[in-house]
C-alpha cells in the first residue's frame, strides 16, 4: 500500500477553492436584482431548456452558475426541502432564509469533505410584502453565506459587472428599467474588448438571455419565467430601434405574450 | 453524495439530491412516510361504527371553453351537521380541480398532498403533468387509499381541468371521476356528480345540461342541481341565506385557468335559484 504525499488541510483547501473558483469564472453570469414589484434575475444562458433560474416555491426563487449538473442537484433538493416543510406545516412557514442555510451546510460539508468541491454559486431570492422584505442570499462553493441588500451578481465576470451595476442601480426599479440596467451590465465585458473572445461567439451575436421575475403582484406562485414576445418588450430595443416595425407588431405580439403565459403555467 | 452526511445536521440528507424520481410522494415514502395517509394502520382497525364527518354532493359541469366543479358546503357525522361551511372543490394547479367527496379529513388530505404532487412535478420537470398524467396519479392516490376504504374511511375524489393540448378548444374541458378502489372513468357525457346527493344532481342535470351553454349557464345549472341535492338529501347543504353560506364554484377555462367564483358572484347565482325555486312553488 502506498502512503498518500502529505498535503496541509490549508493547501487542500486552497487548491480546492482554487478549482471551484476557476470552474464558476468559465461560466456566464447571473445578475439577480430588487426591483419595484419583486426581484429579477437575468442570465446569459445559450440554451433554451437548462434554466439556470428556476422557481423553488411561492415566493421563492433560484438562480445558479457553474457547472449545470451540480446546481441542478441544489435545485431539486431545494424544491424537495421547499415543498416538504410547505406540507408538514404551512405554505407560508417556508423561508428562503432556512434553504439558504440548508444549502450553505450542505455546501460546506461537500467542500470539505469531498474530493471535488461544487463548482457552484447560487442565489435564493425571496419576496415578502413589501420591497424592504425582499431578501436576497449568496451562496458560494464553500458553503458561505451572505445576505445583499441590492442585487447579486455570479459567474464569469462577476467585478466587471458588479461595478457597472454599482454606478447604474437604484432602488424602486421599474421591471423595463432593471432589465436595462442588468442587461447592460451582463453585456459591459463583452464589450469592452478582451471579453468577447473570452465569450466564445465574437462579438456579433449577443449571448441569450434568460429572464425571470419573482412578483409580487401575483396571486400564488409569485415566480415567472419572462420568454418570447413577452421579453422582447422588456428588453432594451436595439441601437437601430425600428420603432414603426414594433408599433405594427404590437397587436400580435400582446396575443403571443398570451398564448406564452397559459402555455408555461 | 455519501459522505455529505455525517457531519452537519443542517445539511440536506442526501436522498434529497437523488434523481430516481420527480414524485413528491415517491419522495415522502423515502423521506417522510408518517406525512402520508397511512392506509396500513386504517386496515388493522376493527371496521367500526366509527362516526368521522363526511362530504358529500359535488357537481362538474363542462361548457363551451372550459369545465366547472362545484360543491355544497356541508359535513355531516351520522345525522348531526358537522361542518356548514366547509370548502370541498379545491383548486389543484394551473388548470385543474378537485372535489371531494367522503371522509372529509383523508380527504382533505389527499386534495392537499396532490396540489403539493403537481406542483412539485412542474417544478423538477420544468413542464407540468398532462392532464392524463394528473388524472392517473389521482387514480394511484385513491388506490393507495383503499385499505381505509376498506374499513370504512373512503375518499372519492372528482376531477375537472382544461386539456391545454386538446385539438378543438372550446372542448377542452374534461371530467374524471373515480371509485374507491382507483378506478378512473373520464365522463364524456359533459357532466357528473358525486356523493350522498349525486342521484338528484345528476337527474336535475340531466335536464339542465346544455353543452353550447357559457360560464354563466354552466355556473346556474350547478347550482340549480346542488339546490336539488339539498332538497331530497339530508347530507347535503342547500344555500344558507340567514348565514350566507352559498357553494363554491371553480371553473378552468383556457384564458383564465383555474379560478374559483368570487364570493359575491356566488351568492347572486345561488340567491335568483332560491328566488325561481320560491316563485315556482307560490300557489297560483
Amino acid at each position: 500500500m502506498t502512503m498518500p504525499l502529505y498535503a496541509s488541510p490549508e493547501q487542500v483547501l486552497r487548491e480546492r477553492s482554487e478549482l471551484a473558483r476557476k470552474g464558476i469564472a468559465r461560466g456566464r453570469s447571473v445578475a439577480v436584482l430588487k426591483y419595484a414589484d419583486g426581484v429579477l434575475f437575468v442570465a446569459e444562458n445559450p440554451s433554451t431548456t437548462l434554466h439556470k433560474l428556476s422557481e423553488i416555491y411561492d415566493r421563492i426563487g433560484f438562480a445558479a452558475v457553474g457547472r449545470y449538473s451540480e446546481f441542478e442537484n441544489l435545485r431539486v433538493a431545494g424544491i424537495r426541502h421547499a415543498d416538504l416543510k410547505g406540507l408538514q406545516f404551512d405554505r407560508r412557514d417556508v423561508s428562503a432564509r432556512a434553504l439558504a442555510n440548508a444549502y450553505a451546510a450542505s455546501l460546506g460539508s461537500i467542500f470539505t469533505e469531498q474530493l471535488k468541491p461544487f463548482e457552484v454559486e447560487v442565489c435564493v431570492a425571496e419576496i415578502g410584502a413589501t420591497s424592504e422584505e425582499d431578501q436576497l442570499f449568496r451562496l458560494t462553493y464553500d458553503g458561505s453565506i451572505g445576505d445583499e441588500p441590492r442585487f447579486v451578481v455570479m459567474g464569469g465576470h462577476a467585478d466587471t459587472i458588479t461595478t457597472k451595476l454599482k454606478e447604474s442601480y437604484e432602488p424602486g426599479l421599474a421591471l423595463v428599467d432593471a432589465v436595462k440596467i442588468a442587461v447592460d451590465a451582463l453585456r459591459s465585458p463583452t464589450t469592452t474588448g478582451s471579453g468577447s473572445a473570452a465569450n466564445g461567439n465574437g462579438d456579433s451575436e449577443p449571448v441569450k438571455l434568460e429572464v425571470a421575475v419573482l412578483d409580487r403582484n401575483r396571486p400564488r406562485r409569485a415566480f415567472k419565467r419572462i420568454e418570447g414576445a413577452a421579453l422582447e418588450a422588456v428588453l432594451p430595443a436595439p441601437d437601430k430601434g425600428d420603432a414603426a416595425k414594433d408599433d405594427a407588431e404590437a397587436g400580435k405580439t400582446e396575443d403571443e405574450q398570451k398564448d406564452g403565459d397559459s402555455a408555461k403555467e | 453524495m455519501e459522505n455529505t452526511s455525517g457531519l452537519s445536521g443542517a445539511a440536506l440528507p442526501a436522498s434529497y439530491f437523488s434523481t430516481a424520481t420527480s414524485s413528491f410522494i415517491d419522495f415522502l415514502k423515502t423521506q417522510a412516510p408518517e406525512l402520508l395517509p397511512s392506509p396500513e394502520r386504517a386496515a388493522r382497525l376493527p371496521v367500526s361504527g366509527l362516526e368521522v364527518p363526511h362530504g358529500t354532493t359535488i357537481v362538474a359541469v363542462t361548457f363551451d371553453g372550459g369545465v366547472l366543479i362545484a360543491g355544497d358546503r356541508r359535513a355531516t357525522t351520522g345525522n348531526l351537521i358537522a361542518n356548514r361551511d366547509m370548502d370541498k372543490v379545491h383548486v389543484t394547479d394551473e388548470y385543474s380541480a378537485v372535489g371531494i367527496a367522503g371522509t372529509a379529513g383523508l380527504a382533505l388530505d389527499m386534495v392537499r398532498l396532490y396540489a403539493v404532487e403537481l406542483g412539485h412535478y412542474e417544478k423538477l420537470e420544468g413542464v407540468p403533468l398532462s392532464l392524463d398524467g394528473k388524472t392517473n396519479k389521482l387514480a394511484a392516490m385513491v388506490k393507495a387509499n383503499l385499505d381505509a376504504a376498506m374499513a370504512g374511511l373512503a375518499v372519492v375524489p372528482l376531477f375537472v381541468g382544461y386539456d391545454t393540448e386538446a385539438a378543438d378548444s372550446r372542448r377542452g374541458g374534461r371530467i374524471v371521476s373515480y371509485d374507491v378502489a382507483g378506478g378512473r372513468y373520464e365522463e364524456f357525457g359533459g357532466y357528473h356528480a358525486i356523493g350522498s346527493g349525486s342521484m338528484f344532481a345528476k337527474s336535475a342535470l340531466k335536464k339542465l345540461y346544455d353543452p353550447d351553454a357559457g360560464a354563466e349557464g354552466a355556473i346556474r345549472a350547478a347550482v340549480e342541481a346542488l339546490y336539488d341535492a339539498a332538497d331530497d338529501d339530508t347530507a347535503t347543504g342547500g344555500p344558507d341565506l340567514a348565514r350566507r353560506i352559498f357553494p363554491t364554484v371553480v371553473t378552468v377555462t383556457a384564458e383564465d385557468g383555474a379560478l374559483p367564483l368570487p364570493a359575491e358572484q356566488a351568492e347572486a347565482v345561488a340567491e335568483a335559484v332560491v328566488n325561481a325555486r320560491a316563485e315556482a312553488a307560490r300557489p297560483r
